[in-house]
């Protein structure tokens, strides 16, 4: 398990780097000059021109920048944001948690529709529940989430007036915060839904032909302990791996979801930086939220090789 | 010639069922059939938009978000601008640029994994690695940086996408290309001389041929889909051209004086992609005989 878990780690590296030089040069293709459009209208006193230039380092030569951004990186220094003046880094760790509460929400929100679903349709094969369950996956599937987002603000805030629509609720209590949590959690967690359903359904159906199911029927155990006890612990493993490669679903999921709904989170941070131009708020933010992704994917495979002890001896 | 006098093994069957068998293969699925005439009816409305149309789609007018009529057959947007045109040709934008995208990404892919996968080695040494990371960084966002160090905008959009798809076909080709350069028929075709130019075209291709339709068809859907999103958050196809995406964001401003232009793009979107992906389910289970009946 050590040894696996270090190897992973190792693994990990060149990714990173990967990312981070990726995020670097990114910024540094913009055709024309970033200053000229941060001064917009006020371009055209040079003094001042040079000076933000100095002030933002980009009087160096290139590899000299990426030696000092990379330097300020591994410190944790992501920045400053070049409307507001303050570090990037402080933004992101102020909104990372709204990000945080409704990622693991619509996890949860998939995982309570996917898997009792997923495990029904299998076990019912060919029945009108299963086709029911797969049709409404495949349009799942199909449909962009923001949209979903749209039509439930329409049917329960506007019609209704249930929930509210915008924001993430701030001074009230904590009842009252987590209504404005529902609707964007269902919005992203019913995406996901679609995606770990189909896999549940054909993964359960796999196990539910093997032998060692067979026996279980055979000695007589009863069909709802052969579905939960041997079944479906068996089956959920390529469940968490699809649910790590939803990670990053997940996370794109949530820039759309939270603009739809005017999160406070690091989606809508990262849109109204490109919307400013504010280059370090987009290279810092886009740069953590890949960063999140890869570190969540590591322990999608550590959880992956708990589950299957196979693995631990194996590679 | 030297090649000619050695009969070359046929490669699997899959990849020579012709055209017409693989077309008999889906349409004898009811759910590819209905994949497929929702794909050729979007494809018609996306080519015939100007004939269909019956306004200018950026034309505005005084009847600002006017409810479905006679005049109007879908309604009118918050600018008076005729829905049912603007969707038609919204569809026009969406299918065009998707199709771009993917025809791009899936060559440029296509031959970095072959090269990848073919030529092992070195090549592939340089080439899986990048590929690693670029599928490292979520879609949507890797989408995002492209766009926001380019600006908003139709180049930059496609630019964006097909950076963004390239690893999916270069990992699958790129498995195939593995595998079949071990066969033994590959092995044959080296000892009579061939080259490895016409060895890629003759055997390598033609079995990457399967995976690669599938995976047009789903990269598709989803191409579909990450356009829409891209405009939805204004980062897409710009104003005033219509765009199924833009279009939906406008609309939700208005959401509580009318439905319609919050609902006819949106469905638009889901019907086209569901419908690409009711063809890519289909096309993967009519290509592989190992998943055939068991779905």
């Amino acid at each position: 398990m050590l040894r696996i878990t270090l190897t992973r780690l190792v693994s990990v590296v060149p990714v990173l780097l990967g990312i981070s030089i990726i995020s670097f040069f990114v910024i540094r293709m913009i055709p024309g000059d970033v200053i000229s459009s941060i001064m917009g209208q006020d371009f055209g006193d040079p003094q001042v021109e040079a000076e933000m230039r100095r002030y933002f380092g980009l009087d160096m030569p290139l590899h000299e920048q990426f030696l000092h951004w990379f330097g300020g990186l591994l410190q944790g220094d992501l920045g400053t944001s070049m409307r507001t003046g303050q570090p990037v880094l402080s933004e992101i760790a102020e909104r990372f948690p709204a990000t945080l509460v409704l990622a693991v929400s619509a996890l949860v929100v998939s995982i309570l529709i996917s898997i009792p679903f997923g495990v029904i349709s299998a076990t019912k094969r060919n029945g009108l529940l299963d086709a029911a369950s797969r049709l409404i996956s495949l349009i799942g599937l199909s449909l962009p989430n923001f949209w979903l987002g749209i039509l439930l603000v329409y049917v329960f805030s506007v019609s209704l007036g249930w929930l509210p629509s915008q924001g993430a609720g701030e001074g009230e209590g904590v009842l009252d915060n987590l209504r404005y949590l529902i609707l964007p959690a269902v919005t992203l967690g019913a995406g996901l839904a679609a995606i770990s359903m189909r896999m549940t359904r054909s993964s359960m159906l796999e196990v539910l032909n093997q032998d060692y199911v067979r026996t279980a029927r055979a000695k007589g155990l009863g069909e709802t302990v052969v579905v939960t006890r041997h079944a479906l612990r068996n089956s959920l493993i390529p469940v968490v791996t699809v649910l790590g490669i939803q990670a990053g679903a997940l996370l794109g999921g949530t820039v759309v979801v939270e603009q739809v709904f005017s999160w406070p989170g690091l989606g809508t941070m990262v849109i109204r930086g490109i919307s400013q131009r504010d280059y370090p708020v987009v290279q810092g933010t886009l740069l953590f939220l890949a960063l999140f992704y890869v570190v969540v994917n590591l322990l999608v495979d550590l959880i992956y090789v708990y589950l299957d002890p196979r693995l631990r001896s194996g590679h | 010639m030297v090649t000619e006098v050695a009969p070359a093994p046929a490669p699997p069957p899959v990849a020579r069922a012709g055209g017409r068998h693989l077309l008999h293969l889906i349409l004898r699925d009811r759910i590819g059939a209905i994949g497929v005439v929702i794909v050729i009816v979007m494809t018609l409305a996306a080519v015939f938009a100007p004939l269909l149309a019956p306004y200018d789609p950026t034309a505005m007018s005084g009847h600002r978000l006017a409810p479905p009529s006679g005049t109007f057959p879908l309604g009118a947007d918050e600018a008076g601008r005729d829905l049912l045109s603007r969707t038609l040709y919204g569809a026009r934008t969406s299918l065009t640029v998707s199709l771009i995208v993917v025809s791009f990404a899936g060559v440029i892919g296509v031959v970095l994994g072959l090269l990848a996968g073919y030529y092992r080695g070195l090549l592939d040494g340089v080439i899986s690695p990048m590929m690693d990371v670029l599928f490292s960084f979520p879609t949507l966002l890797l989408a995002l940086a492209v766009v926001a160090a380019r600006g908003p905008g139709t180049e930059n959009l496609i630019l964006a996408l097909v950076i963004v798809f390239i690893p999916n076909f270069a990992r699958v080709v790129r498995g195939t290309a593995l595998s079949v350069s071990k066969e033994p028929y590959v092995e044959s075709a080296r000892a009579v001389g061939l080259s490895n130019t016409r060895i890629i075209f003759k055997y390598v291709l033609p079995n990457s041929v399967a995976p690669i339709a599938v995976q047009f068809t789903t990269t598709l859907a989803y191409a579909i889909l990450i356009e829409a999103s891209l405009g939805y958050l204004g980062l897409g196809v710009q104003p005033p051209e219509p765009s199924w995406g833009s279009m939906l964001s406008s609309g939700k401003a208005f959401m509580e004086l009318s439905l319609w232009p919050s609902l006819v793009p949106g469905m638009c979107i889901m019907i086209t992609v569901l419908g690409f992906n009711l063809l890519g389910d289909t096309l993967r289970d009519a290509l592989d005989p190992r998943l055939r009946g068991r779905r």
